[in-house]
């Protein structure tokens, strides 16, 4: 392989720089003494003191994680669901509808998915609260689902399930024992993408919440609104060391999945 | 006129067109070309040939001007080549997988050499539309790559790389993706282009076959060494090696040790007990000096009885017979457990087949027959 | 009787919670305000009669006359645009960069790419308040710097946008542009420099085209979500800043007028349908080169 060439490595590390400083300014800043963003004033760990003897960030906290923990597992089933519809059922009536529907709200702006899904709330007489928010993020997380699933499912080797049947499965063992194992890896990302965009939610969660429930997000923007503060830095920091902790172990897992298989590959290649 | 054998490199006085002086070229660790001197010369169909890994792709790209060499010189037409970047050399190469632009039509696609040039926009048409009746590809002008079949994207290959007329015309296993049949048509016709436009060509295969048939003369390589330079019936019939022998068509190897006998005839002593056989070569061979005696199966003769003239004859069983059609080998194993192919040509039927399974025969051939080889 | 419920339960979901929905939007978006519960009239309760002939197109006409709103469609789009060029001025050098890193260098870099998008868009946004503010750290280094002598406003103006929605939405724009280049055969660069072009001229006549497919969707993946953006604009962008994601947020939250707010989002969708439409085409055309 050709080493880069100095134009790629400029691209490169710009990019980077680009994408990552932000990050880490709002991390360094957030171990700031100073009550001031801006000015750094020596360090210190008290916004998270502060941070954790808030109850309102903690209460939303809770209530956001119900959400997505809810919300996520509801999609994944639906998503999972929608998916074999698509791939599999053939022709239905009104399929082009059906199809269209899971493919809108990857595209819908959330301001219209939020007013119309509040609209519908206050039109059947649901009050707005825990239920109605995750009745929303299931609903356009489904779809994310359903695409990630489905493009598997796609490339998904029939034959295997119809070796199943052959040997003696029913239409049930054969999904359970056979495809579900097989597509699961891509039903495990889609569960995690549904949890991270019902956590990361801003805008569908406060058409659709009420007063008794406010979710993280909602809270942390109405505090932003007003300028830039140490705790929300801090809060951030958290948010962002756990999502970091977690790509990065779903990434090594992979990885060593990987290796594991070819030096299997090898070792059989070598015993045989 | 036409009287005359096209063979420069046996001519002292002719300049060759491209010369490899003592090239080498290495990748970090690994050397790919090792110490490398080879003349070609104009107008040649030159074949490098050899197992994946051996150098030969290493040597076509370094004289397209992907590679450069480590050491050593590369001359083309007198003139060393180092410093002239890809697009600016006289060379154009012909890429294993085609490399068609996929969003470039067949007829863009030949002219997209041409128009790096200032060539005027008449002339250009001109020089496209010469190469696509050159290539019998008239009615695919306006498809794109991927609405042609594999041959015709073979040809448009080979189109591109022609029109700019270069010098020196490079095919890097340029019938690898094509089917037996397809490959064995293509060849005839790459010769004939080969011909019609007098470029010289240097093609990359690991087809021991697909060399012999279009090449003018063949370098044999191994673990970036030339191994034998020669044309095609030279390497089939006096190989300078076991490697060159084994590795161009099939043949049977014996291993015994030399003594000379007579003006360059030598008896082999091959093992306890076992008669010795007798074989020419102009090579000289010290008193018991290691030796391999190559032999084709073709030239070994299957009888019932044993000969009364042969020079060497054997007596084994027949063990295996591959029925190629036109052909058979039979796979006849000595007493000791060796085996030794013959093959003969099947003018009956075969049910009148003369041998069959486990039948005991005779294996003879003559001084001449065999290569005595010392490595 | 098992494939009718599978595909009956997804399929009501999505009729009862995202088809539903946009129906009573559109009603709404006919109807007037009016000081109830709900605050719009005529509703269900009136009789249908009533309901039918109170139902009038009255807010789009609205919408024309006053200049706000088509002001701030207009501003949208033209902020979506200029925002996806940025965003491909800055993506496609790292794409490119990235497809051409050694092989093993790829999937961290990838990983690189993806981890913003699994952080908050919301903390994402924010990290560039304390960066662009007055007393921001941009303005501290380029006054450190002796750059410029007073601080720079670029916070609550229309660069702070555009700077958070390059910096938000470049994955989007990055992950196509690099799986086209990843997947380009590299002997046909080689091949456009035997038949004597340069490095620059190979780039432009082979790279760019056949990176085709991937700009036109990571444009459309930019263009479309930034159009209805709401978070961007009401934390980066000023009083100045039009964008119709937020005026719909204020027509509802601050003025309560949700008919009103109903009209801007059928407004809106229906400018949206143009580049989903096309955008559905482009990938379908792709799904059928590829097979």
């Amino acid at each position: 392989m050709t080493r880069l060439s100095w134009f790629n490595t400029v691209s490169l590390t710009l990019g980077f720089a680009f994408l990552y400083i932000p990050m880490i300014i709002l991390v360094v800043y957030s171990f700031n003494e100073s009550k001031l963003v801006t000015v750094w004033a020596g360090f210190s760990t008290k916004w998270y003191g502060e941070l954790v003897r808030n109850e309102a960030f903690l209460d939303a906290a809770w209530v956001t994680v119900k959400v997505a923990v809810f919300s996520s597992t509801i999609a994944t089933i639906l998503g999972t669901m929608a998916a074999l519809v698509l791939v599999r059922a053939g022709r239905f009536l009104g399929r082009t509808l059906f199809s269209g529907m899971i493919y809108a709200p990857l595209v819908m702006p959330e301001v219209i998915t939020g007013l119309s899904l509040l609209l519908l709330f206050i039109g059947i007489g649901l009050d707005r609260g825990i239920l109605t928010i995750v009745l929303a993020h299931t609903t356009f997380s489904m779809c994310y689902v359903s695409v990630v699933v489905s493009s598997r499912l796609v490339s998904f080797d029939r034959s295997l399930e119809e070796a199943a049947l052959d040997l003696g499965a029913s239409q049930a063992e054969a999904f359970r024992l056979v495809t579900l194992p097989i597509i699961a890896p891509a039903v495990i990302s889609g569960w995690l993408l549904a949890f991270t965009l019902s956590l990361d939610d801003l805008v569908i969660a406060s058409f659709t919440a009420g007063p008794s429930a406010t979710t993280l997000p909602i809270k942390i923007f109405s505090a932003v609104r007003l300028g830039v503060s140490p705790e929300i830095n801090a809060l951030s920091t958290i948010m962002i060391a756990i999502v970091t902790v977690g790509v990065i172990t779903a990434s090594l897992v992979t990885k060593r999945a990987m290796v594991r298989q070819q030096q299997d590959e090898q070792a059989a290649i070598r015993a045989g | 006129m036409g009287t005359k054998v096209f063979a420069p490199w046996d001519d002292p006085n002719a300049k060759p067109l491209i010369q490899f002086r003592n090239v080498t070229k290495r990748f970090g660790e690994f050397t790919a070309i090792d110490d490398l001197t080879l003349d070609i010369f104009e107008r040649e169909f030159f074949a490098l040939l050899g197992p994946s890994g051996c150098g030969k792709t290493t040597m076509m790209r370094m004289l397209a001007g992907f590679e450069k060499p480590t050491e050593g010189q590369i001359l083309l037409a007198g003139q060393d080549i180092d410093p002239i970047p890809p697009n600016k050399r006289a060379v154009n190469m012909m890429f294993q997988s085609y490399a068609l632009f996929p969003h470039l039509t067949v007829y863009e696609n030949i002219a997209f050499g041409l128009r790096r040039g200032n060539m005027p926009k008449h002339d250009l048409h001109d020089r496209v539309q010469e190469m696509l009746r050159l290539t019998r590809l008239e009615k695919f002008a306006g498809r794109k790559p991927h609405q042609i079949s594999g041959g015709q994207r073979q040809r448009v290959a080979l189109a591109r790389s022609l029109a700019k007329a270069p010098k020196l015309l490079l095919l890097d296993e340029p019938l690898g993706a094509l089917d037996k049949k397809l490959r064995q048509d293509t060849q005839f016709e790459l010769m004939d282009i080969q011909e019609k436009t007098g470029t010289t060509f240097v093609i990359v295969t690991h087809d021991q076959e697909e060399a012999m048939t279009v090449a003018s003369r063949v370098a044999v390589m191994n673990d970036g060494k030339l191994v034998q330079v020669a044309t095609p019936d030279r390497l089939y019939e006096t190989p300078n090696s076991v490697y060159v022998a084994d590795f161009i068509g099939d043949v049977n190897i014996i291993e015994g040790h030399a003594t000379a006998t007579g003006e360059e005839t030598y008896r082999i002593d091959w093992g306890e007990g076992r008669e010795p056989l007798t074989a020419k070569s102009a090579q000289p061979f010290s008193a018991g000096q290691a030796c391999h005696l190559a032999i084709r199966p073709e030239k070994v003769t299957i009888t019932a009885e044993r000969p009364t003239d042969a020079d060497n004859a054997v007596q084994g069983r027949v063990h295996d017979i591959a029925y190629l059609g036109n052909l058979s080998t039979y796979h006849v194993e000595l007493p000791d457990g060796t085996i030794i192919k013959a093959q003969s040509a099947n003018t009956r039927r075969i049910a009148r087949r003369s041998f069959t399974w486990e039948d005991t025969v005779w294996l003879s051939w003559t001084a001449t027959a065999g290569v005595l080889l010392a490595e | 009787m098992r494939r009718f419920v599978l595909i009956a339960i997804p399929y009501a979901w999505l009729l009862a919670l995202f088809l539903v929905p946009f129906v009573i939007v559109f009603k709404i978006s006919l109807s007037d305000i009016a000081l109830a519960i709900p605050p719009y009239t005529p509703t269900l309760r009136d009789g249908f009669a009533e309901f039918w002939a109170g139902l009038d197109f009255e807010n789009f006409v609205w919408l024309t006359q006053d200049d706000l709103y088509w002001k701030a469609y207009l501003s949208s789009v033209r902020i979506a645009l200029f925002s996806t060029l940025l965003t491909l001025l800055v993506g496609y050098p790292i794409a490119y960069g990235m497809a051409r890193a050694p092989e093993e260098w790829r999937p961290t870099l990838m990983m690189l790419v993806i981890l913003p998008f699994w952080t908050s868009f919301l903390i994402r946004v924010y990290a560039w308040m304390g960066i662009l503010s007055n007393e921001g750290l941009l303005n501290q280094f380029l006054l450190a710097l002796g750059v410029i002598s007073e601080p720079l406003t670029i916070l609550n103006t229309n660069t702070a946008v555009y700077i958070g929605i390059v910096y938000t939405y470049l994955p989007f724009m990055i992950l196509p542009i690099y799986a086209t280049l990843d997947r380009m055969d590299g002997s046909l660069i080689e091949a456009a420099e035997d038949l004597g072009c340069s490095r620059a001229q190979a780039f432009w006549l082979v790279t760019i085209p056949l990176s085709r497919p991937g700009i036109i969707a990571g444009c459309f993946l930019v263009f479309i979500p930034v159009i209805g953006e709401f978070v961007i604009p009401s934390l980066l962008g000023g009083s100045g800043t039009l964008m119709i994601g937020k005026v719909l947020w204020e027509e509802f939250f601050s003025n309560r007028d949700w008919p009103v707010a109903s009209a801007v989002a059928v407004v809106l969708l229906l400018i949206l349908v143009i580049p989903i439409v096309l955008f559905q085409r482009n990938q379908q055309k792709q799904a059928e080169k590829d097979t």
